[in-house]
Formats: C-alpha cells, sequence, structure tokens
C-alpha cells in the first residue's frame, strides 16, 4: 500500500501513496516543531510515572519518588496559610474580645476573617451583611434575642440554638389554645394585647381584655410584664415589635401571633464549634456580628 | 521504523482490526480495574457510615429524580480552599453505599456533600419551596411541588434492590422499612429501634404545610444526613493512601 509513493507532477509534492479508484493523496506531513514536542510530551509522561503515583500494582499502587500525595500537601497548604497569619493569629488566640475591638489592627484582621467565614456560614439565613429574612433574625440592628454583647454573640455561635449540643441555648415556648385552654375569643384579646404593646394594636377593648389572659396564662413570665423579653430564654421582645414570624400588614400580624400562639415556632442555629470552626474564627466571627450596628 | 509499515496490515483487515481493538481494551480494563478487587485498602475502614435510612433513601430518589446533582457536587477535594470552605475532604468510604455516587462534577450551587446540620430544617423547606425567600440572590429553582404527599408504596422494594448491589440492609431493616419512614417524619413517634438502627437520623416532620409524609419531608432528611456520619473529631484518616 504505502510503497507506491511517487512525486505529483502538478504540486511537486510526494503522494502517500493510498490509492482509492485511481484518486491519490498528496502528503502533507505535520510540521517537524509539533511533531517533536509530541514525541518531548511522551517523555514527559513517562518522567511523571516515575516521579508522582501512577500506575496501580496487584496490592497498592507505584507511589512516586517525590513521595508527593494529595492528603499530604492539603495539610501543608493548611499549615502555611496557619504561618502566614501566625502573628495576628496567636494574638487573636491570646485576646480577649474587647481586646480585640481595642487593637485597631487586630481588629481589621478579625474583620477581615469574620466577614468571609460569615458569608460561607452565616448569609444562608441571616443574609449578607446580616438583615435577616422572615423566621430568621436581622443582626444588624440592635434587638438581640439571646444578647447581642461580645461573650452572648460568641456564646450562639460557638454552641447554637436548640440543636443536640447540651450547652446550645435551650427554650420552648409552650402551646396555648385549642380547646380547654384558649378560645378564639380569647386567642384573638391576646393577640390584639401583643400587638398593643408595639403600639400597633386596632381594637383597645380587646386588647385591655388581653392584658389579662397575658399575665394569667404566665406570658409575662418570659416575655415580660410590659413586652421587654428576656434574653436568658430567648424571649423576643413584643414590645418592640421585631419578632421573627412578622408579616408587613398588620391584619397578618394578628394571625401570625394567633398561629405561634397555638403552634409555637423556635429558631435553630447550629453550634459552629461542632461544625468545625476553631476558636479563634469564632472569635473573628463575634467581633464581625457584634461590627454590624447592633452590638452591646 | 519497519515495524510501523505492518500497520497498513491492520488498516485493511477488518478482522485482524477488530481483534487489535479487542485485546487493547482488555488490557486497559485489567490494569484499571483489577487492582481496585485485588487491593484491600481501596476504600479506607471508616466508623459510622451506615445505609440511609427509607426516609433519607427517598429522599435521595427524589434529589437524582429532581437533578440535583446538575449544579451540586458532593466531593469535598483535598484543596485548601474547598477545606477551609466545606469541612474535611471527602472519604471514599462516605459515598460507599451510594448506587450511583452523588460526586458531581460541576458546581453552580455549592456542595452539599456536608451540608448535614448546617441550616435548620424550616430554612432548607422554605429554600427549596422558593430559594428567593433566604438567599436573594440566588438562582436555583423552586421546588414548591415537593410538598404534595410521599408515595412510599415501593419503599421495601427500593431497599431490596439495594441490597442487591451490595449494601447491607437486614432482614430486620426491610421488616421495618414502612415503619421506620413512617416514624423519621413524625414528630411523636418512638423512634428509638430506628436510632438504633440509622445512629444520627434527622428525626421529625420538616413540612409544616402538611400532615403526611411529603417528597419535602424526605428531601430534607436526606439533605441533614449529608456529610455527618463520620465524626471528624475522633476519626483521623491515614495521612497517606
Amino acid at each position: 500500500m504505502a510503497t507506491n509513493t511517487e512525486k505529483d507532477t502538478v504540486s511537486g509534492q510526494y503522494t502517500t501513496g493510498h490509492e482509492w479508484d485511481g484518486i491519490k493523496e498528496l502528503n502533507t506531513p505535520l510540521p517537524r516543531w509539533w511533531v517533536w514536542v509530541f514525541y518531548i510530551t511522551i517523555v514527559w509522561a513517562v518522567g511523571y510515572w516515575v516521579v508522582y503515583p501512577s500506575w496501580p500494582t496487584m496490592n497498592g499502587y507505584w507511589a512516586g519518588t517525590f513521595g508527593w500525595h494529595s492528603r499530604t500537601q492539603v495539610v501543608q497548604d493548611l499549615e502555611q496559610a496557619q504561618a502566614a497569619k501566625g502573628v495576628y493569629l496567636s494574638k487573636l488566640k491570646d485576646a480577649s474580645l474587647e481586646d480585640i475591638i481595642k487593637d485597631k489592627d487586630l481588629l481589621n484582621f478579625a474583620l477581615a476573617g469574620g466577614r468571609s467565614v460569615f458569608n460561607e456560614n452565616c448569609a444562608a439565613c441571616h443574609g449578607v451583611g446580616g438583615v435577616g429574612a422572615y423566621g430568621f433574625p436581622n443582626l444588624a440592628d440592635d434587638q438581640w434575642l439571646w444578647g447581642g454583647t461580645l461573650d452572648d454573640i460568641k456564646t450562639t455561635i460557638t454552641y447554637g440554638i436548640r440543636n443536640t449540643n447540651p450547652n446550645s441555648r435551650q427554650s420552648e415556648m409552650p402551646a396555648f389554645g385549642g380547646g380547654d385552654k384558649l378560645n378564639d375569643a380569647q386567642l384573638n384579646d391576646l393577640a390584639e394585647y401583643v400587638l398593643s404593646l408595639s403600639k400597633n394594636g386596632t381594637d383597645p377593648a380587646a386588647a385591655e381584655r388581653g392584658r389579662a389572659i397575658f399575665s394569667s396564662n404566665g406570658c409575662d413570665g418570659c416575655h415580660g410584664e410590659t413586652g421587654e423579653g428576656n434574653q436568658a430564654v430567648g424571649a423576643p421582645a413584643l414590645a418592640a415589635g421585631m419578632w421573627l414570624y412578622k408579616a408587613k400588614e398588620v391584619k397578618a400580624q394578628k394571625a401570625q401571633i394567633i398561629s405561634q400562639i397555638q403552634n409555637p415556632k423556635g429558631g435553630v442555629m447550629p453550634s459552629w464549634a461542632d461544625r468545625g470552626l476553631d476558636d479563634a474564627t469564632i472569635k473573628e466571627l463575634a467581633v464581625y456580628v457584634h461590627s454590624l450596628g447592633g452590638g452591646k | 521504523m519497519s515495524i510501523l509499515k505492518h500497520h497498513a496490515k491492520l488498516e485493511t483487515n477488518v478482522l485482524l482490526l477488530m481483534v487489535g481493538i479487542l485485546l487493547t481494551v482488555i488490557i486497559g480494563g485489567i490494569v484499571e480495574i483489577v487492582p481496585l478487587f485485588t487491593i484491600s485498602e481501596t476504600i479506607e475502614n471508616v466508623q459510622g457510615v451506615r445505609p440511609y435510612s427509607p426516609l433519607e433513601q427517598i429522599g435521595r430518589d427524589i434529589y437524582i429524580r429532581e437533578g440535583c446533582y446538575v449544579c451540586h457536587s458532593q466531593m469535598i477535594r483535598p484543596f485548601r480552599d474547598e477545606v477551609e470552605r466545606y469541612g474535611h475532604y471527602s472519604l471514599a468510604a462516605e459515598s460507599m453505599y451510594d448506587h450511583p455516587f452523588q460526586w458531581g462534577s460541576k458546581r453552580i450551587g455549592p456542595d452539599l456533600a456536608r451540608v448535614g446540620g448546617k441550616y435548620s430544617n424550616d430554612w432548607h423547606v422554605r429554600h427549596l419551596t422558593n430559594p428567593r425567600d433566604v438567599v436573594p440572590e440566588s438562582i436555583m429553582p423552586g421546588y414548591s411541588f415537593l410538598h404534595r404527599p410521599l408515595d412510599i408504596g415501593d419503599i421495601v422494594a427500593r431497599i431490596k434492590t439495594l441490597r442487591v448491589v451490595g449494601v447491607p440492609y437486614t432482614e430486620d431493616d426491610i421488616a421495618n422499612a414502612t415503619a421506620d419512614l413512617q416514624a423519621q417524619a413524625s414528630n411523636d413517634a418512638n423512634t428509638d429501634a430506628l436510632l438504633q438502627r440509622y445512629p444520627k437520623a434527622s428525626l421529625g416532620k420538616k413540612d409544616r404545610t402538611s400532615d403526611q409524609v411529603t417528597e419535602m419531608d424526605a428531601l430534607v432528611a436526606y439533605l441533614q444526613v449529608l456529610g455527618t456520619m463520620v465524626d471528624f473529631t475522633t476519626m483521623k484518616p491515614d495521612a497517606i493512601r
């Protein structure tokens, strides 16, 4: 086949020697530099096999003469990153949260780190910049369910809220209403009273009746006599009118308050220590959240 | 170069060409596949990895049905950026009961290998119903139709099928599959036996819109167990594998 190469008279090029029904093909070989690069890559691959993990064997694999491994590499990379931040990190580990805020350099470092950790782990619920969402607390205002001091924030982040960690913040609002406890009229009065606490009430007479229901059912035990709330048990300050499950229109708000009295919901937050954030990172986060606008 | 001249013989003889291709594929296959059976520690021996509970398994089937894998991977690679963002790199053992595994190859959304426990049940339900409710910048489609009742008629068949391909479900698991499924999606069921069989299962009703078990319940139960089975505070993977 490939033996009958001949010179083509028209182009002056040689043919490949292939012939189909009298049609012949001109031989236009690849550029020499390309062919050589191709050969070099083959040689390179052989070198790669030798120095890096490559071929499987009967009971293991060829580990390569460099001793490179992805698992040791990532450990090394992480250590290097820690070392690069070493000066600040060691300061951060020893400093109290108050000290961090006073040290401008350290604060900048903590805020930068806290911001990136917040965006990855917290923003899905609390929103970018901590603006919150329906059912998830706004962290940028000065209303706090579980306390807004640096230490409170750090505790909340470390152990979380209503999760399986024994140190997590726990509280459960009991269900009222439905049957014997509170009838629909009483629920309406109670909701009117709760609305009136934040000066959103529409029916003063009903609110007045609701006041008695509020105290006789022990609502004031957690939410306070004037609706000031209690951060020890995460009871929202009803007087501030910034509770979690709140619609925009007052009409819908009343329905939501009644729903919350009958079938209470409570927010859940994971323990970030359990989820693998180390103490220094949690400190960064606490300082960042504190800085969002409402830190006490 | 004289040996190269003989390739003409291969190229002009269909039978010879086919035999040649077959030989090449066989050799390649043997070299790549056989060691997986002879190397005893292909999959690291890891404590805690268990087959999925019936509810999680159906949730996983919904995950596949809805094509979640098209945008979400479940594979944290051993790189610094991924480990710092998502947590400990994935181990082969963590997906050994996945048929098929959901490692994925595309990350339009974030990796989900360790999403379990990261968000609350309520968050997941709202996010799946309408992602923009909780993440305004999200481009994920809404899955509000998952509030429909879950079809649990074939759960035993699903579990039996998985056993055929090597997932170690016991007779006990199969006998209790329907009961376990109902118990995991209930707020007041006795779950002791369920947790015995499937430790760390995420309990309780997730979807408040319906009293029945919904597809949402199953999917969220699955998402909440992802990446949580291995306890990395005590488990230290081999330094080199």
